[in-house]
C-alpha cells in the first residue's frame, strides 16, 4: 500500500536518542579500567576499548540505529533497530573486557562505564516506545519477555561477559548467589502467599460488614505508612522477646533480628492492596448478576465461589501485582537486618566501595520486579477477557 | 475527622516532639530492652537534629522532584510534546518496579558517601509518582471544561494556569503526599551510606544489638511517617473542597 508521506519527518523522541547515542559514543567512556577490584578506575573511550575493527563495526551499527530513530516511524522498523543495537552493545562490552585486561592479569578488573550505560539507555527507550505504540496484546508481551530473558540468559551461559567484573564477583560467590536468591523469593513469595491467604477472607468479611470497611483500611493504611526498616526496627523487639522466653518460638527459628521480622513486615504491608483490592473487585460485581443467581437458586456460599469471585478476580490480581513488584523490591532491605536475599550483595557492596558487588544484587532485583510486573500484567488482561467473555 | 482522630493526632505530635526534643525522659520505658548497663537512649547525637535533617533532606528531594516532575507533566501534555507522552508513561511503570534502595545504592560509586546520594535516589524516587499523577490529573479535566475556557478568550497559558492546573492540583497533592512518604523510608535507609538521619539510631541499634535503639529509630520514624502522611491528606481535602468535589480517599 502506497501512503503519501512529507519528504522528511524528524522525530523528536528520535532525535533526543541519536543526540544521547552521540554523546555516549564519543563523549563518555565505555569501559572502566581497574588495576584492582577496590582502586578507582580509568575510563576508556569505545574506540580504545575494542580492536579497531571491532569499535568501528559497533560505532557503525549504532549510528544506523541512531539515524533509524530519527526517520524512520514505523514501530516495528524502529523496535528492531534498537534490537539490533542491544545485541550488539551487550557481547561487545563483554569483548572489550577481555581486549582492555592485560593477558594473564587476574586483579585487573573491568567495568561497562557511563558511555555503556547510556548506551543501553538510548536504546533501551527506543525499543520501549516502539513497543508501546505497537500496542502488544498480552500474549505478545509475554512472548517479548521470553525472548528478552532467552537472549540475557544466551549471554550470560554463553561467557561473553565472563571478563567483566560484575561476572567476577558473581564467580567468587555463585553459590552464596543461589542461596540468597532463594532466600529473596521466599521472603517476597511467602510473604505474599500468607497475605493472600489472610487477606482474601479478610476482604470478604469487609465486603460484607460495611461497618468493619474503614477500620480496617485505615489501620492497613497505617501499617503501609511506616517506613519498612521502621517497620523491621519495631518487629524486633517484641520477636527477640518471643525468642527469649517462648521455647517454641525459638525452636521455630523465629529471632529478634533475621528473616522473621522481615517476613512479617512483608505480609504486613501486601495485605492493604489484598483487602482493598478484594473489596474493590467484589463491589464492582454488578447487582443484577448476583440478583440473578439468587434467582437460579444458588446459596450464598456458591454465589460468591461460582459468581462474585471469579468476577472479582481481575481485581483481585492487580492487586497481588502491586504486592508482588512491592515485596520484591522491599525484601531487598530485609538484608540489613540479617534477613538475607539480594540485599545481601547490595549492601555489602556499600559496605566495600565495590560497584560491581552492589550491581550483583541490584540488577537481579530489578530484572525480578521487572518480569513479575510484565508477566502479571499480561495475566490480568487475560483474566479482564475471560470475564469478558463470560458477559 | 471525628473529634476523637484530632485528639488521637494532636497527641502523638506532643509525643514525638517531647521524644525528640527530651529522650531521656523516657529512659525508663526502653531500659528493659538493653543488656549489659548499654545506654537505654540513642547518645551518639540528638535526636532532634537527626529529625530536622531527615526532614530537611526530605524535603529539599521533593521540592526538586515537584519542579521537574510538574513541569515534566505539563510538557508531554502540551502539544509540542505529544510525542514523548507514551513513552514517559510506560518510563513512569519501569521505573516503579525499580526498588528505591538500587537507585541509592547505584548512586554512591557516582557521587559517594554522604547526603548526595541519598538525595539523588530521592529525587529520581520522587518523580516518578509525582510524575504519574501530574499526568493523570491534567488528563482529568474534560475536553468541554477546556472548550468552555476556550469560548471564554482564554489562551493556552490562561487555560493552563486558571482551569488546568488548579483542577488537577488534589491528584497532584497526593502524588506529591506518596513522593514524600516513599522518601521518608528511603532516607532512613540512607543512613547506610552515611547521610544523616534517623536511620543511624536503628543502623547503631542493630550493630551494637541494642533493641532500644531499634525500637525508638522505628517508633520516631514511624511517627514522623504517619503524621506527615495525615498532615498531607489533610491538605489535599482541603484543595478538594475548594474545587467543590469531596474526595473520598484511603487518608
Amino acid at each position: 500500500m502506497l501512503t503519501l508521506r512529507p519528504a522528511l519527518h524528524l522525530d523528536r523522541l528520535g532525535s533526543v536518542i541519536a543526540v544521547l547515542i552521540g554523546v555516549a559514543l564519543f563523549a563518555s567512556p565505555f569501559v572502566t579500567y581497574r588495576a584492582n577490584r577496590i582502586v578507582s578506575g580509568e575510563g576508556r573511550l569505545l574506540v580504545d576499548a575494542l580492536p579497531p575493527a571491532g569499535a568501528v563495526a559497533v560505532i557503525a551499527v549504532v549510528l544506523g540505529v541512531a539515524l533509524c530513530a530519527v526517520l524512520a516511524q514505523r514501530p516495528l522498523v524502529r523496535l528492531a533497530a534498537a534490537c539490533l543495537g542491544l545485541v550488539t552493545i551487550f557481547p561487545a562490552v563483554g569483548f572489550s573486557a577481555g581486549f582492555v585486561t592485560p593477558a594473564g592479569n587476574t586483579f585487573a578488573r573491568v567495568s561497562p562505564a557511563i558511555g555503556f550505560w547510556l548506551l543501553a539507555l538510548a536504546l533501551a527507550l527506543l525499543a520501549a516506545d516502539a513497543l508501546t505504540r505497537l500496542r502488544l496484546g498480552p500474549w505478545g508481551r509475554l512472548a517479548a519477555l521470553s525472548l528478552a530473558a532467552g537472549a540475557l540468559a544466551l549471554l550470560l551461559l554463553s561467557g561473553a561477559w565472563g571478563d567483566l567484573s560484575l561476572m567476577k564477583e558473581y564467580a567468587n560467590r555463585a553459590e552464596s548467589f543461589w542461596r540468597e536468591a532463594r532466600q529473596h523469593l521466599w521472603l517476597a513469595f511467602g510473604s505474599m502467599l500468607a497475605a493472600c491467604l489472610a487477606g482474601l477472607p479478610l476482604g470478604m468479611i469487609s465486603h460484607r460488614v460495611p461497618a468493619l470497611r474503614s477500620s480496617i483500611l485505615q489501620g492497613l493504611g497505617v501499617v503501609q505508612t511506616i517506613p519498612s526498616i521502621a517497620l523491621f526496627g519495631i518487629l524486633i523487639a517484641p520477636l527477640g522477646y518471643l525468642a527469649a522466653n517462648v521455647p517454641l518460638a525459638a525452636a521455630l527459628g523465629i529471632r529478634g533480628i533475621g528473616a522473621a521480622p522481615a517476613f512479617i513486615a512483608l505480609f504486613l504491608y501486601s495485605l492493604l492492596p489484598v483487602v482493598a483490592n478484594t473489596m474493590a473487585g467484589l463491589a464492582q460485581v454488578p447487582a443484577d448478576v448476583t440478583e440473578a443467581a439468587r434467582g437460579m437458586g444458588l446459596s450464598r456460599r456458591q454465589r460468591l465461589v461460582q459468581i462474585e469471585l471469579p468476577l472479582a478476580f481481575p481485581v483481585i490480581l492487580a492487586g497481588i501485582r502491586i504486592v508482588l513488584v512491592q515485596n520484591i523490591g522491599l525484601a531487598t532491605v530485609a538484608a540489613l537486618i540479617g534477613g538475607g536475599g539480594f540485599g545481601t550483595f547490595v549492601f555489602q557492596g556499600i559496605g566495600q566501595t565495590a560497584t560491581d558487588l552492589v550491581l550483583l544484587g541490584a540488577l537481579p532485583t530489578v530484572a525480578l520486579s521487572f518480569a513479575a510486573a510484565i508477566i502479571l500484567d499480561a495475566i490480568i488482561d487475560l483474566t479482564r477477557r475471560g470475564a469478558h467473555d463470560r458477559d | 475527622m471525628s473529634t476523637r482522630a484530632v485528639i488521637l493526632r494532636v497527641a502523638a505530635l506532643l509525643l514525638l516532639l517531647v521524644f525528640v526534643t527530651a529522650p531521656q525522659l523516657f529512659a525508663f520505658a526502653f531500659a528493659p530492652l538493653t543488656a549489659n548497663d548499654a545506654p537505654a537512649i540513642y547518645n551518639q547525637g540528638s535526636l532532634l537534629a537527626l529529625t530536622l535533617s531527615h526532614l530537611r533532606i526530605v524535603a529539599l528531594a521533593t521540592l526538586a522532584s515537584t519542579i521537574l516532575a510538574v513541569a515534566l507533566g505539563i510538557f508531554v501534555t502540551r502539544p509540542a510534546g505529544r510525542e514523548f507522552l507514551p513513552l514517559s508513561r510506560s518510563l513512569v511503570n519501569i521505573g516503579q518496579t525499580f526498588p528505591p534502595i538500587a537507585v541509592l545504592a547505584i548512586a554512591v560509586p557516582l557521587v559517594g558517601f554522604g547526603d548526595k546520594p541519598t538525595f539523588i535516589a530521592l529525587f529520581l524516587y520522587g518523580l516518578l509518582p509525582i510524575f504519574e499523577n501530574t499526568l493523570a490529573g491534567l488528563s482529568e479535566v474534560s475536553p468541554r471544561t477546556l472548550e468552555a475556557a476556550k469560548g471564554m478568550g482564554m489562551n493556552a497559558r490562561q487555560r493552563l494556569w486558571q482551569v488546568e492546573l488548579p483542577l488537577a492540583l488534589p491528584v497532584m497533592l497526593a502524588g506529591i503526599r506518596l513522593s514524600v512518604i516513599i522518601s521518608l523510608g528511603t532516607a532512613t535507609i540512607g543512613s547506610t551510606v552515611a547521610a544523616k538521619g534517623l536511620g543511624e539510631v536503628i543502623i547503631a541499634g542493630l550493630q551494637s544489638n541494642n533493641v532500644a535503639f531499634i525500637l525508638q529509630g522505628g517508633l520516631v520514624v514511624a511517627l514522623l511517617a504517619i503524621l506527615i502522611n495525615d498532615g498531607l491528606g489533610l491538605a489535599e481535602r482541603v484543595a478538594a473542597r475548594r474545587l467543590g468535589r469531596p474526595m473520598g480517599g484511603l487518608a
